[in-house]
């Protein structure tokens, strides 16, 4: 039985012109010790998704339709106490956003003693150790001697490690990383993604990872999931995906990173922008934009359909 | 004149102080501390050009993106443009107006309470480019339509826009003062893929169509090698290694540089496990003695460890290795 189960989860905003719908039907499952990468342009829903995991919409967002299990159980109905706690303790997150997690008027031992504290009991020596472990391991230098710093005298990186530090402290079984390597370089990229990896094999935590790093992608996940205009473009194993995407999509995104083995004079880009959410094409979302697009895609939307070794929502794959 | 200097660092140095407060100084018997986050660094970008620097997370890119628009003023060294210290003109609106800064969040950059078009248009009135209302409109129709927007965008707010949309709006709020010289600190890392591409490719147009020089900072080495002209590899304060950039991926001399070129993740290799660069990172607190490298290097040997090693010449290629100028790199 998968960790995480996620069916038809729709995520809704009322607004005064009317509903919007962020987030479409979107199934997934993630099993123990398993890595599923999520892939998409920025406003592909790809936060969302992990902020409706974790009850932490915000207001006026809400869950429309859909359900979401957690080890068995469903987590997408609980009241607030509940989910609190089955968040921090069970399901760690690391934000996009690294000063939105930092307190800035406490010292980073301070924030990682004391979230390790609430979840396990342990005595303040201990926990000063363990958080220069945390930090040391998470790659900041010096850390026995950082450890009384405030977040303000760290880089853009290394505050984007303590956060990730904070988040895998007190050992979760399911991780939502969102975006967590995309600030940082190569070297302490590799050494976040190693951590992760290692926590994967080791305790057996379930990873999803949010990026647009094709890059991390590829050597981290062992499925992925491609998310478009609020839905699930493409899923499937991470060398059939990269390597044969079924998705135009995906093609497209695939085709726009730049190489290190050539320099090209202008890099592929798929014209145009995402939808907005209040006017979101007919039929196949992703039609205005598509090569391939043909008359039944601008009226009918494609659902996801075996294609190859992978699924796509895309009609080039319906066979009859 | 075919190679104007636009920008130069000369011996720049510059610290922080990250002593903790005075009265806990003294009570527990420290002496004030700093930080070398910048440790003499010279170099030259040329009118016209992209001079690129890659390297790790707190190794001082920001700190120099900083200098050389003179928002830190060096502790040590100058910063020139155009042959003249920006320290001597920093009162000079002239120059300031000529060079800018492009953010790397392109949310926190924007005031949220104003029209896109009140953001183009404050610097066009801050340097009074223009006075009236209708001139100052036409600029920002123009600028708006350089980057890719239209004059109906200036109606709304940054919030209103996407991340890659964002951007665009910081790139135009950044030409409206008409520079000559972008500092882009990691322009595209919050910006996916696609959109990543929509924006490197209107750089280089505009870079083309205005002459516009670039000193651009990423940690994206891929991005860096379709952007750099020239290159300097960073590494805990110092360039390591700095040429024309197409000389050093074809063929990276300092071992810093070949381990970061292997630490890329490769689409190619799927599940591959990367070679971290491993070793401890050292604190820029107490630098390691010598070639600050020494403790991750796989080359390094004993002179390593207490003699700092010079810039040398390897072809067009500046490296500071002692393995390099011992012609054991390979
Ligand atoms: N205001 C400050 N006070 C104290 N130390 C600072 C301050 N700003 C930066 N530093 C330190 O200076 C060094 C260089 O920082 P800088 O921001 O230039 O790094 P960077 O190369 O841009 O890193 P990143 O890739 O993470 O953005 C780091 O060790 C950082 O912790
Ligand atoms: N508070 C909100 N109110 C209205 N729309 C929102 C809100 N938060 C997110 N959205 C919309 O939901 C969509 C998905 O957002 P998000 O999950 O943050 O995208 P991603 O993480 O893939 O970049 C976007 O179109 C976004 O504008
Ligand atoms: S369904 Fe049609 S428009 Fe959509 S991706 Fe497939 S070919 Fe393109
Ligand atoms: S000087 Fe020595 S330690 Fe430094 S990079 Fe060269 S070989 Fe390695
Ligand atoms: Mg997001
Ligand atoms: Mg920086």
């Amino acid at each position: 039985m998968a960790l995480l189960d996620v069916q038809d989860l729709t995520v809704e905003f009322p607004t005064r012109r009317g509903t919007l719908r962020a987030l479409d039907q979107v199934s997934f499952s993630i099993d123990s010790g398993e890595i599923l990468g999520v892939v998409g342009e920025s406003g592909a829903g790809k936060s969302l998704t992990g902020a409706a995991i974790v009850g932490l919409l915000e207001r006026p967002g809400r869950i429309a339709g859909g359900e979401i299990k957690f080890d068995g159980k469903r987590i997408d109905n609980l009241a607030p106490e509940p989910l609190r706690r089955i968040r921090g303790r069970r399901i760690g997150m690391i934000f996009q956003d690294p000063l939105t997690t930092l307190n800035p008027l406490y010292t980073i031992g301070r924030q990682l003693t004391e979230t390790m504290q609430t979840h396990a009991r342990l005595s303040d020596a201990e926990a000063r150790r363990k958080a220069i472990g945390w930090l040391d391991r998470v790659g900041i230098p010096a850390a026995a001697q950082r450890i009384g710093a405030y977040p303000h005298e760290f880089s853009g990186g290394q505050r984007q490690r303590v956060v990730i530090a904070l988040a895998l402290c007190a050992e979760p079984a399911l991780v939502i990383a969102d975006e967590p390597t995309t600030a940082l370089d190569v070297s302490i990229q590799a050494q976040i993604i190693t951590l992760l990896k290692d926590l994967t094999r080791d305790h057996g935590t379930a990873v999803m990872l949010v990026t647009h790093d094709m890059g991390v992608i590829a050597e981290t996940a062992d499925r992925v999931a491609v998310m478009y205009a609020g839905r699930i473009a493409e899923i499937g194993p991470v060398a059939a995906v990269i390597r044969h995407p079924a998705h135009p999509y995906t093609h497209g995104l695939m085709a726009s990173i730049p190489s290190l083995e050539h320099r090209v004079s202008r890099l592929h880009q798929i014209d145009g922008a995402m939808p907005r959410l209040d006017a979101i094409p007919s039929g196949c979302r992703f039609h205005p934009r598509c090569p391939r697009a043909f008359e039944r895609c601008t009226n009918e939307p494609p659902e996801l359909i075996p294609a190859g070794a992978t699924s796509a929502a895309c009609w080039l794959h319906a066979h009859g | 004149m075919a190679d104007a200097k636009t920008l130069q660092a000369v011996g720049v140095s510059h610290f922080f102080d990250v002593s903790r407060p005075f009265l806990q100084r003294v009570l527990a018997r420290e002496s004030r501390r700093s930080l070398r986050a910048v440790d003499d660094v010279s170099f030259t970008i040329t009118q016209g050009t992209t001079f690129a620097l890659v390297g790790e997370s707190g190794c001082g890119k920001s700190t120099i993106a900083r200098l050389a628009v003179g928002l830190y003023r060096p502790s040590n060294g100058d910063i020139l443009f155009e042959n003249q210290a920006l320290s001597s003109a920093r009162a000079q609106p002239a120059m300031r107006r000529r060079m800018n800064m492009i953010f790397q969040d392109p949310y926190a950059s924007l005031n949220p309470r104003w029209r896109v078009t009140d953001i183009v248009a404050e610097p066009i009135r801050a340097f009074r480019l223009a006075t009236r209302p209708n001139e100052v409109q036409g600029r920002v129709g123009s600028l708006l339509a350089q980057v890719g927007l239209t004059v109906r965008d200036g109606d709304k707010y940054p919030h209103e826009f996407s991340g890659g949309q964002r951007q665009r709006i910081s790139i135009a709020r950044a030409l409206a003062s008409e520079p000559d010289f972008l500092v882009c600190d990691e322009p595209t890392s919050a910006l996916d893929v696609s959109v990543q591409a929509q924006i490197l490719n209107l750089m280089r147009d505009l870079q083309q169509r205005l002459g516009l020089t670039y000193l651009f900072i990423s940690h994206n080495l891929a991005v860096v090698r379709h952007m750099a002209d020239r290159l300097g590899v960073m590494y805990l304060g110092r360039i390591v290694e700095q040429g024309p950039a197409e000389a050093i991926f074809q063929r990276p001399r300092h071992p810093y540089t070949r381990l970061l070129l292997d630490a890329i993740p490769d689409l190619e290799q799927v599940g591959r496990a990367r070679t971290p660069v491993g070793g401890e990172l050292p604190s820029p607190i107490a630098p390691p003695s010598g070639c600050a490298f020494h403790p991750r290097c796989p080359l390094a040997l004993d002179r390593c460890r207490v003699e700092k090693p010079l810039h040398v010449m390897d072809g067009d290629v500046q490296v500071a290795c002692h393995a390099v100028e011992e012609g054991r790199d390979d």
